[in-house]
């Protein structure tokens, strides 16, 4: 399946990817409205920094993965195009899979939602923002 | 001479041939006997004739080759003059240098739609031997250089045929009334080629008419160049002076460059003016890749853009040369001996209805014939 | 001490759009954004911004702009703003004011002022998308003369001739001056285009060596990187002798710049200053050139055209003149709306002549000379669109340089800071972390894009004008006429005004 992968020779770590995820996943239709007044919502994807290394990770959406096995109510679950989902409907916020995931790639949500994880922007026609507006091209969406 | 006389006399002189450049369509025809019959002039007259809406009886010429048996091995100038002054002038400039044997009024009769001629005289000279053993230059090349001189430098003179055993006959008006007025039914020769002339400007100028000649080369041409410019400005790299700023006079000039002066073969002349898309030249055979490319980059600013359609008659030959995308008509037929090229085939057909073959020389394709006992072409 | 010099721009920041993400903060080099921490607020500090929009085109929320600052002088014509800070900003320093890419004075551009001619009715436009349009360009000198062997093959002399596939290459902008991300976006979009990009003098980075195909190196006064394997490298070697920004001296690379990698490059020490003579000790006369032109053939075996490379001065049609007779088999020009990455302000701006017009003068007068084909033409220096391309080749150029087009399309914007190797950008500057915002696999593409668009307008206007090989359309200055210019500049021009 194709997944969202950093190169990180060519990562900045403008983090601007962080904010394009946040912009994406909030459903406003203009950019400033998803950040109330500066206060960023957590992303679906981070920049570490080290080093003069930079890094973006997110969720792999693993051939395994923990986080599903290990959800209590069954809000995780993979769709079609292999991205693993969270149905919010069902999710009642033990944060048991934040804890499973070997990535840390699964952080706790805002006030609309219980956790947040990569969701590879299936509400934008599976076209990640992040890697859209990646300005290094650094972030690609292939096959592995 | 009253006001208007005298505006029209300022306008004619501002657009004459050499002081602005004339777009020109046209047609063009030439037939040639490989045997070297002699073939008589009034068939181009009559081609031409069918051809009328072709031109706008605004320049007609013709050339024969073969029509001076007696005087072969002399120089024949065919010279308008303006005055008797230009006359003179002309004319001790060619004695200086030349032995003339005979000279005369070109005979001509009056014909309706024929006037403003100049005076056209007739010459016939070999060049002064001692001056042929002085010269640095070689022979062809001394008379060229005469020629241009008299063009130049001698007002009110113009050389407009100065080959051996040949001539050119020109003038304002329609090709068949020229031919009439120089009474070309008096003609015969192994080839002739003739040209009329649609300008879209009102040159009222006998030397801008077509063929255009230097030494034994002619070239009739339709068309409108667009990289003339480009060509102009190569040749004068090489000492040609276009100073009539036509198409056919800088096509003449680069055959003659690259064919006279530099020795290549007619059907290479062909590949330097039209020459092959590289994206032919790349599926080629090697040698035939490697020297088409060679004379590509050469000779790369004689390469000719825009519609035309040339007919080059040279001592002993003839070429017909369309340019590489075919942007202008021209067809070629045979019967017999004899090759016929012309802008539309009513015009072959209406001096020889039944010829053994017709056909459209592709773009770039040239269709050279020669004579059959005379190595014509080098 | 007094700091008389006041911002030229104020960064604008709309507070109803900021989300305060920082990108601004962590992108710009010249450390204008600050966040601070405590208040929660960004402001910025207006007398470090260079305008080089780094932040404005990566800030998601649109929230920034750049303007140029309304703080003035008594308005005089004479004593503009701009002369009264250079003077401030001497006597605070007492050095040579530098600056960067082209000089942004007010000289005319004559490419603007000339028109290009199409068909109408008398010969047909040819259309591109449906004709073979061919813009085929070999750069060299041509053979002179031609014979036919007993086969009926031809032999001529043979001169070493460039092959381009478009007019267009890359002008000479040295690994140093610009970063080696920079470089590699030039080779491989050569590479791609079937074109040349130029070494310049700072020698060839070792993973460069793989696109020796399409690579000219170049060999200017410092000598810096030259060695065999580097000559051996070049399709082309071109004898830098001036810059068409700083014509009568040479290069100046700051010491900053000087990293492991140029120092082994340049085969220079680190950290110093690499300063090229203003003249090649070597060439104090026109048959010293000859030498040297001599000297390189000889070293490469005959099998390279060796270019030289002028700045276009007053003088410029004698020295072309000169070196046609050199031995060299391309002339390049340069003019004084040039770029480059470090030059003393002075020069950048007074001295020199426009492209136009030493193209002009230097094509007729090898004409005139009868020495036209013993060389290319090649013309650089304020090169900016395909319509400049077609108008260089109708005055009688084979090729062009373009070097700031180029840096534009890989996102340079004119900030002209170039010396100060800051660049935001990742192009002029040798510092890792700006260096790696230039990803070659983006910015290759971009240079491919520009040319290849370039390239169809060029066949679109060829076209139109009834012409399908660019041979036609060389030297065809018929195809042009001038507007608004004087009869001296057309005829320099050696072209009619419109209307004519």
């Amino acid at each position: 399946m194709k997944r969202v992968y950093v190169n990180e020779e060519w990562c900045l770590g403008c983090r601007l990817c962080e904010y394009w995820c946040v912009f994406s996943a909030s459903g406003e239709k203009h950019f400033p409205f998803a950040f109330d007044g500066g206060a960023k919502p957590p992303a679906g994807i981070r920049v570490e920094s080290a080093g003069g290394i930079n890094f973006a990770v997110n969720c792999r959406h693993c051939d395994d993965p923990l986080c599903m096995k290990s959800c209590i109510s069954g809000a995780l679950s993979r769709d079609d195009h292999g991205a693993i989902r969270i149905d919010k409907a069902k999710c009642v916020g033990c944060h048991t899979c934040i804890a499973m995931c070997p990535y840390g790639c699964i952080v706790s949500g805002g006030e609309s939602m219980p956790i947040k994880k990569c969701q590879l922007c299936a509400s934008r026609d599976y076209t990640p923002q992040c890697v859209s507006h990646c300005p290094a091209g650094a972030i690609v969406f292939e096959e592995e | 001479m009253d006001e208007i006389e005298q505006r029209l006399a300022e306008v004619a002189e501002k657009n004459r041939e050499g002081n602005v450049r004339i777009p020109s369509g046209c047609a063009i025809c030439g037939y040639f006997s490989r045997k070297g019959k002699a073939l008589p002039a009034v068939d181009a007259v009559d081609a031409m004739a069918y051809m009328h809406d072709r031109s706008n009886g605004l320049g007609g010429g013709f050339a024969g080759y073969g029509i001076y048996p007696d005087f072969a091995d002399h120089y024949a100038f065919h010279i308008f003059y303006d005055n008797e002054k230009a006359r003179e002038d002309a004319e001790s400039f060619l004695k200086l240098r030349f032995d003339v044997s005979n000279m005369e009024r070109i005979p001509t009769r009056k014909v309706y739609g024929i006037s403003g001629a100049p005076l056209i005289w007739r010459y016939f000279g070999k060049l002064q031997p001692e001056i042929a053993a002085h010269t640095e230059l070689d022979e062809e090349e001394y008379v060229c250089r005469s020629v241009i001189h008299i063009n130049t430098k001698i007002k009110g003179a113009y050389v407009f045929s100065s080959g051996k055993n040949m001539g050119v006959f020109k003038g304002v008006g329609f090709p068949e009334d020229v031919g009439e007025y120089y009474r070309l039914g008096d003609y015969k020769g192994y080839c002739w080629t003739a040209h009329g002339r649609y300008p879209t400007n009102t040159p009222g100028w006998w030397g801008g008419a077509h063929p255009f000649n230097i030494l034994n080369y002619t070239v009739v041409h339709n068309g409108e160049i667009s990289s003339y410019d480009a060509n102009r400005r190569f040749m004068e790299i090489y000492g040609y002076k276009c100073t009539l700023l036509t198409d056919t006079e800088v096509i003449t000039y680069i055959i003659d460059y690259l064919h006279r002066k530099r020795g290549l073969k007619l059907p290479d002349v062909a590949k330097v003016i039209a020459p092959p898309f590289w994206s032919q030249i790349e599926r080629m055979d090697a040698p035939e890749r490697e020297k088409l490319t060679t004379l590509r980059n050469m000779y790369a600013s004689l390469l000719i853009t825009g519609p035309f359609s040339i007919i080059l008659g040279y001592s002993g030959g003839m070429m017909a040369l369309n340019d590489r995308l075919k942007l202008r008509s021209m067809v070629a037929a045979e019967k017999d001996d004899v090759t016929y090229i012309s802008s539309e085939e009513c015009a072959i057909r209406s001096i020889c209805p039944d010829p053994d073959r017709t056909w459209s020389p592709a773009g770039g394709e040239p269709v050279i014939v020669e004579l059959d006992n005379k190595e014509g072409g080098r | 001490m007094i700091d008389y010099i006041q911002p030229d721009y104020e960064v604008v920041r709309n507070k109803d759009l900021c989300i305060k993400c920082k990108v601004c903060v962590r992108q710009c080099a010249n450390e204008v954004h600050v966040y601070d921490e405590k208040r929660d607020v960004l402001f910025a500090d207006n007398s470090k911004c260079v305008n080089c929009h780094r932040c404005v085109t990566l800030c998601p929320a649109k929230a920034l702009k750049i303007v140029k600052t309304d703080h003035c002088f008594k308005p005089s014509a004479n004593y503009t703003k701009e002369i009264i800070y250079d003077i401030y900003r001497q006597a605070d320093t007492g050095g040579v004011l530098l600056s960067s890419m082209g000089t942004p004075k007010d000289y005319p551009v004559y490419w603007d002022k000339i028109l290009i001619n199409a068909s109408q009715v008398t010969n047909p436009s040819i259309d591109p998308l449906r004709e073979p349009m061919e813009i085929k360009t070999f750069l060299g000198r041509k053979p002179e003369k031609i014979e036919y062997a007993a086969d009926g093959s031809i032999k001529t002399e043979k001169y070493p001739n460039l092959e381009l596939k478009t007019p267009i290459m890359f002008s000479a902008m040295s690994y140093g001056s610009i970063s080696k991300n920079a470089h590699m976006c030039l080779a491989r979009a050569a590479e791609e285009l079937g074109t040349f990009y130029n070494t310049g003098e700072g020698g060839l980075h070792e993973d460069l060596y793989k696109y020796s195909p399409n690579t000219i190196v170049q060999v200017a006064s410092g000598r810096f990187g030259v060695h065999a394997d580097y000559l051996e490298a070049g399709q082309a070697i071109e004898i830098k002798i001036g810059q068409g920004a700083k014509p009568g001296i040479g290069g100046h690379l700051p010491g900053q710049k000087i990293g492991p990698d140029v120092s082994r490059t340049r085969m220079i020490p680190m950290g110093a200053d690499a300063i090229s003579p203003a003249p090649h000790h070597d060439i104090y006369s026109i048959e010293d050139l000859r030498q040297l032109v001599f000297s390189l053939k000889e070293a490469t075996d005959y099998k390279k055209p060796i270019i030289v490379k002028i700045a276009a001065v007053h003088n410029i049609a004698a020295i072309a003149s000169g070196i046609a007779r050199s031995g060299a088999d391309v002339i390049a020009i340069d003019g004084m709306r040039g770029g480059t990455g470090a030059a003393p302000s002075r020069i950048r701006d007074n001295v020199g002549i426009p492209i136009e017009l030493a193209l002009a003068s230097v094509d007729s007068r090898l004409r005139e000379e009868g020495i036209r084909n013993n060389v290319g033409i090649v013309v650089g220096g304020s090169i900016r669109s395909s319509a400049d391309v077609v108008k260089a080749i109708a005055l009688g150029a084979d090729a062009v340089y373009i070097a700031t087009p180029a840096l534009l399309a890989l996102g340079c914007h004119l900030c002209r800071s170039c010396h100060s190797g800051k660049c935001n950008w990742g192009i002029a500057t040798q510092s890792p972390e700006l260096v790696r915002r230039l990803n070659p696999d983006i910015g290759y593409k971009r240079l491919v894009n520009l040319v290849t668009a370039w390239s169809h307008e060029i066949m679109e206007m060829m076209g139109g004008m009834g012409i399908n090989s660019i041979e036609a359309l060389r030297g065809n200055r018929l195809m042009l006429r001038g507007i608004g210019l004087s009869q001296k500049e057309l005829d320099i021009l050696g072209i009619g005004h419109a209307g004519e």
